[in-house]
């Protein structure tokens, strides 16, 4: 295609395009994995509308499904960054109990129910999210442990940390004031808080990856750390920050999970990670580093909770979302591998390295 | 005679038992072309590595302007406007030229938004387009990965990124290597337009004919030492290839 709309590609003298650059805008967002991937929810809400009109394509209902999927929202904003740097945190659904246990505990010990207290909570929450993911980032980034074993220790260590805080028992007494607004308040009308706490992450974290440097530099360390760091990159340190983004998520994460659900929950996260990760792998984020958008993350989630939504309401057993997302996953991977090795052409292997498995070349 | 601009003296650096560089001396004088050969584990790279930052000395001194300095870090080389092109390139593949140029060096925009983290886009992109535009670089797209793009074009944002930051010693390792007829012609072209900018390059080759055509005063490293210091005046391949494998000896300077 390309090359029909350039007949000039030949020529080796000044060729820099300008004014092609604006209609090149609108193919390359075509050709964006996210925005396919939009498309496909957008086909399976319009499925679902058409086959039960009453039920699925109500208000109520899409509010439901936004509601559910703001937690893992906020999660999958870090979870971004930290992929994009060719990293991955698996860590997220254990901080987020860990975080919540000890703001829950120190909430009750502090006592009373009012917005003080849930500030010191929230405050909490968000500073120990924060230094598990500093305590990661400094494994990863400096002792040069891989990011899956790193995560996957603290996953059991932050996990196992909330289980002998409480005994293996979930707190149940949180402040009134943070269930009744973050847990179930609305806002305009009946917008839920929770999801507008989501949508800020969702548009602060976008803006930042996208237009600042600091999203800059974590594109280049997951497309080549040699190269960033060649250039004066402080690579160590923004892995560092990356992780530590991921995990102060996770603890914001952990007080809304408080607040909406007003326990704990030790127990009900122990596939959260695996249900992040794969929103924003199935958004079109590469798992090999460089490449990755949050609205890609954002139609990612929506796709397992459309179809988990869908699938109950139309009567077809709900055992059939995992089937069907496990599904996507893979597809959107094997596209990922096709559009890298198709742009990659003449580019050396050297570099790269199979994320998961430290620094050997990826399998081809 | 001028000072240089970049001088090592008594260089030395071992790996182990091995003596990469064994008391050598180097030198590079403004709007000039330095061509640095020798057979392979000469120690041409690690010389390039130990002047532009990127690799600590046992002993030796570096000189860059006449004033005594110690190289901790390639950032410190590129405040001094000493650039490196290295044979990898060093590129980003995901990110477009114009983020590979200043990636590390962003500029920023003005006032609340810069300190926030924003950067001045329309300012990097439009000086990137100048930096391509002066050497005369093919950049089919400012806005596609590099790694999208061929070898040559690649080469071309390499070297521009480096004339682009560099405004005292360019060093160039295997620039040619792996290019075809034609780009090799750029960037040697290219080479010949930094020098007149009185830039020095320093330019690394194996391509005894490049390095006859281009260069104005020829290095010769054997065995970690420097066995040769010429200018290149009526130079024949046969001289450069004997004094490369220690079958002819000169040292006049």
């Amino acid at each position: 295609m390309n090359t029909t709309t350039e007949p000039e590609l030949g020529k080796e003298t000044s060729a820099i395009e300008a004014i092609r650059q604006k209609e090149k805008w609108f193919t390359r967002i075509v050709k964006m994995q996210a925005f396919q991937i939009f498309l496909v929810l957008l086909v399976l809400v319009v499925v679902f509308s058409l086959l039960a009109p009453d039920t699925f394509a109500q208000f109520s209902n899409l509010r439901l499904v936004v509601q559910n999927a703001s937690i893992l929202a906020v999660l999958g904003v870090g979870m971004t960054y930290v992929i994009i740097t060719s990293g991955i945190d698996l860590s997220i659904g254990s901080v987020l109990v860990f975080s919540g246990v000890v703001s829950a505990i120190v909430m009750r010990q502090v006592g009373g129910d009012n917005w003080g207290v849930a500030a010191i909570g929230i405050a909490v929450s968000i500073v120990l999210g924060i230094l598990w993911g500093v305590l990661n980032g400094v494994l990863v980034a400096k002792a040069k442990v891989p990011p899956l074993i790193v995560t996957l220790g603290s996953l059991g260590m932050a996990l196992g940390g909330a289980q002998i805080l409480t005994g293996g028992v979930d707190l149940r007494d949180v402040p009134s004031v943070l269930t009744e607004s973050i847990g179930y308040g609305n806002v305009f009308g009946s917008i839920p808080l929770i999801s507008v706490i989501a949508l800020v992450v969702i548009v602060l974290g976008a803006i930042v990856l996208h237009r600042t440097r600091f999203g800059l530099h974590t594109y280049a360390v997951g497309s080549s750390e040699e190269a960033a760091r060649r250039v004066g990159v402080r690579v160590d340190r923004h892995l560092i920050r990356i992780y530590a983004l991921s995990g102060g998520l996770a603890g914001l994460a952990g007080i809304l999970s408080l607040s909406q659900f007003s326990t704990t929950a030790i127990a009900g996260q122990s596939q959260t990670n695996l249900n992040v990760i794969a929103a924003v792998v199935i958004g079109g984020t590469s798992l090999f580093g460089g490449y990755g958008t949050i609205f890609g993350t954002v139609v990612g989630l929506f796709i397992p909770a459309v179809l988990q939504n869908g699938f109950v309401i139309t009567g077809v057993q709900p055992f059939w979302q995992q089937v069907a997302v496990g599904a996507v996953l893979i597809a959107a991977v094997y596209i990922d591998q096709v559009r890298r090795s198709s742009t990659r052409r003449g580019n050396s292997q050297k570099n790269r390295k199979w994320p998961i498995f430290g620094r050997k070349s990826p399998p081809q | 005679m001028t000072t240089p601009v970049l001088e090592g003296r008594g260089l030395s650096r071992k790996f182990g038992f091995v003596s990469a560089l064994d008391e050598a001396d180097f030198e590079v004088f403004p709007g000039e072309v330095t061509a640095l050969i020798g057979d392979n584990g000469a120690g041409k790279s690690t010389l390039v590595k130990a002047l532009s930052g990127s690799l600590a000395l046992d002993s030796g001194e570096i000189f860059f302007e006449g004033q005594p300095i110690v190289l901790s870090s390639p950032s410190q080389a590129s405040l001094l406007g000493i650039e490196t092109v290295y044979q990898d390139l060093a590129l980003a593949p995901h990110l477009t030229p114009v983020q590979n140029v200043y990636l590390g060096r962003e500029s920023m925009s003005r006032g609340i938004a810069g300190r926030l983290g924003f950067m001045n886009v329309p300012e990097m992109t439009n000086k990137s387009r100048e930096a391509f535009e002066d050497l005369g670089a093919t950049v089919r797209s400012l806005t596609a990965p590099v790694g999208s793009m061929s070898g040559g074009q690649r080469q071309a944002i390499a070297i521009a990124r480096a004339v682009h930051w560099a405004n005292r010693v360019i060093f160039l390792d295997e620039p040619t290597a792996a290019l075809g007829v034609r780009q090799t012609k750029n960037v040697l072209d290219t080479i010949r337009r930094v020098r007149d900018k009185g830039i020095a390059v320093v330019f690394i080759s194996h391509s005894m004919p490049h390095v006859i055509d281009i260069a104005d005063r020829i290095q010769v490293l054997r065995l970690g030492t420097r066995v040769a210091n010429i200018t290149n005046s009526g130079t024949t391949m046969e001289e450069l290839v004997g004094l490369m494998t220690g079958a002819s000896t000169r040292t006049t300077p």
